[in-house]
């Protein structure tokens, strides 16, 4: 196995994408306990809304307006006709609903593209190599890593500067005092839903530049992959979430380019495998160093 | 602003944890709520500000609180310092503040000046964690927090639980600067004679019915005082 600067730059790529499904991910656990299992479902129609949109001949603008416009109705209708009606139930029966959502989406991308899936090329430009000091890496793996980086600096910012974004926070730390200050539920959740769904269709975007053909499975192993990643990380606080997200898409992208052809459908095994024994040391997760200041 | 409930009930499954109860607290008043464990007393502040289904009257000024949601109850001028603070050990300490602005009706410039006053120490380490503070300092702070919102209604459950007696009385005495703001104060509290003392007047609970009242004037008569809690 041979790693080269070509590897590290699409793990550096898959690793920022991975990043995001895991920050978007992350906020509506943060305040709802929830884990959506369905969030790979929407990455999947952002995908399908590019690929009609290139199929009609659409400027490539145009597609991602649509991407976003699709994904963040699903969000919201994901919230408002799912999440908010269970809030008050075990997170049991909201888990089982986000699978019964999950199944849903893929069922009607099912229906309406069948299984053999759509192309969504408008951005294959992407895929061209620049040189960089003698290294040909893929425009795609800039662009991602800029996107990413750009995308939790302005969550960053918005967590840490608005009131909105410390009401979040409040929330995901202790929902029943928060609203008992006068924060309010639906909003805090629906702020959250919202800017999970803006970066699902930003993840939308940049998968279909890795793999354009979009199928009603797409983004499904990308999304248990980052799942994995959140939880190694730590679930329970934004950075390690975040930081687990982008080391397993890292790992993921660095590996497969690395593994000879014949032993690269072996790489979910050593992936997987890491995961577990990162789980028997730290089941906390790799990334939570936080302390317990908390003084009786 | 007036806070009268009336004929509360307040039940989980089979138990009756709040049975009937009726009680008024009016603007510059300290009404105590005092009983054994399980009389019911941190029960009817929840159920006032909206954190546990009850059935009965809670109005403030007229408007009918109950079956609103707590946010709701907050943003109309109703604030809780709960049991054990619940304080966002995490988040700074003005951070923990400007979480009290989100029931705040009026101008929030001049929120913090208020508060400062009365709690300089809040002022003192606004830059610190607040998980970082003693458990006195998070009292003031949880205390603070909910002023922020200038409620016209503060409850205020055992805010002197596990306290150091010098702070206890700085607690006691932060209570009697708030009742002179004019804020109307209920006070739910196990050191009995302190209560009774600070209170214009003290409900006593049992088994989650009213079963007394009792003025300042009785706070020095041990007697009648041990007879009201046990009968």
């Amino acid at each position: 196995m041979t790693v080269t600067w070509q590897n590290l730059a699409d793990g550096l790529a898959l690793g920022s994408i991975y990043a995001l499904m895991a920050v978007g991910i992350g906020l509506v656990f943060g305040v709802l306990r929830l884990v959506n299992f369905a969030y790979g479902q929407l990455v999947m129609a952002g995908a399908f809304a590019l690929a009609l949109a290139s199929q009609w001949g659409w400027p490539v603008w145009a597609g991602i307006l649509l991407c976003f416009a699709v994904v963040l109705v699903l969000s919201l209708l994901m919230d408002v006709l799912v999440f908010r009606p269970l809030r008050g139930h075990s997170p049991a029966v909201m888990l089982v609903a986000t699978f019964a959502v999950a199944f849903l989406l893929q069922s009607i991308a099912l229906l309406w593209f069948g299984s053999l899936g759509k192309i969504a090329a408008s951005l294959s430009y992407l895929q061209r190599p620049v040189d960089i000091s003698g290294v040909q890496v893929r425009k795609f793996a800039i662009v991602a890593v800029v996107v990413a980086v750009i995308c939790l600096v302005l969550l960053y910012l918005l967590l840490e500067r608005t009131e909105i974004g410390l009401h979040m926070r409040a929330a995901s730390m202790d929902f029943s005092t928060s609203r008992m200050l006068g924060v309010r539920a639906n909003r805090v959740i629906g702020v959250a839903v919202l800017i999970s769904g803006l970066l699902a269709a930003v993840v939308a975007v940049m998968l279909t530049v890795q793999t354009p053909l979009v199928t009603p499975d797409f983004a499904l192993t990308d999304t248990i992959v980052v799942l994995a990643g959140v939880v190694v990380g730590g679930l329970n606080r934004p950075i390690p979430a975040t930081l687990g997200g982008f080391s397993i898409g890292f790992a993921t992208g660095v590996l497969g380019g690395a593994l000879p052809t014949n032993q690269s459908q072996y790489l979910p095994t050593f992936i997987f495998a890491a995961v577990i024994i990162v789980l028997l040391i730290r089941p906390q997760g790799i990334f939570d160093w936080s302390k317990t200041v908390e003084r009786v | 602003m007036k806070l009268s409930v009336q004929s509360l009930d307040v039940r989980y499954g089979g138990v009756h944890a709040v049975r009937g109860l009726s009680l008024e607290v009016g603007p510059g008043e300290i009404v105590g709520l005092i009983g054994a464990n399980g009389a019911g007393k941190s029960s009817t502040l929840h159920a006032i500000m909206g954190l546990t289904g009850a059935s009965g009257s809670v109005r403030l000024d007229g408007a009918e609180q109950l079956g609103r949601r707590p946010e709701d109850v907050a943003r109309s001028g109703i604030a809780l310092v709960p049991e054990g603070r619940r304080i966002f050990a995490e988040l700074t300490v003005e951070e923990n503040l400007r979480l009290g602005l989100a029931g705040r009706r009026g101008d929030r410039r001049a929120a913090f000046g208020g508060v400062h006053e009365l709690f300089p120490v809040v002022h003192e380490f606004r830059h610190r964690q607040a998980g970082a503070l003693s458990g006195g300092q998070q009292q003031q702070l949880a205390i603070a927090r909910a002023l922020v919102a200038e409620p016209a209604v503060l409850l205020l459950d055992e805010p002197s639980l596990g306290l150091a007696p010098s702070v206890v009385d700085v607690v006691f005495e932060s209570l009697a600067a708030i009742r002179d703001r004019g804020i109307a104060v209920l006070l739910v509290e196990q050191r009995a004679q302190r209560t009774v003392a600070a209170a214009d007047r003290c409900h006593v609970l049992a088994a989650g019915e009213l079963r007394l009242t009792l003025g300042p004037q009785d706070a020095a008569d041990t007697e009648k005082l041990v007879e009201a809690y046990f009968a």
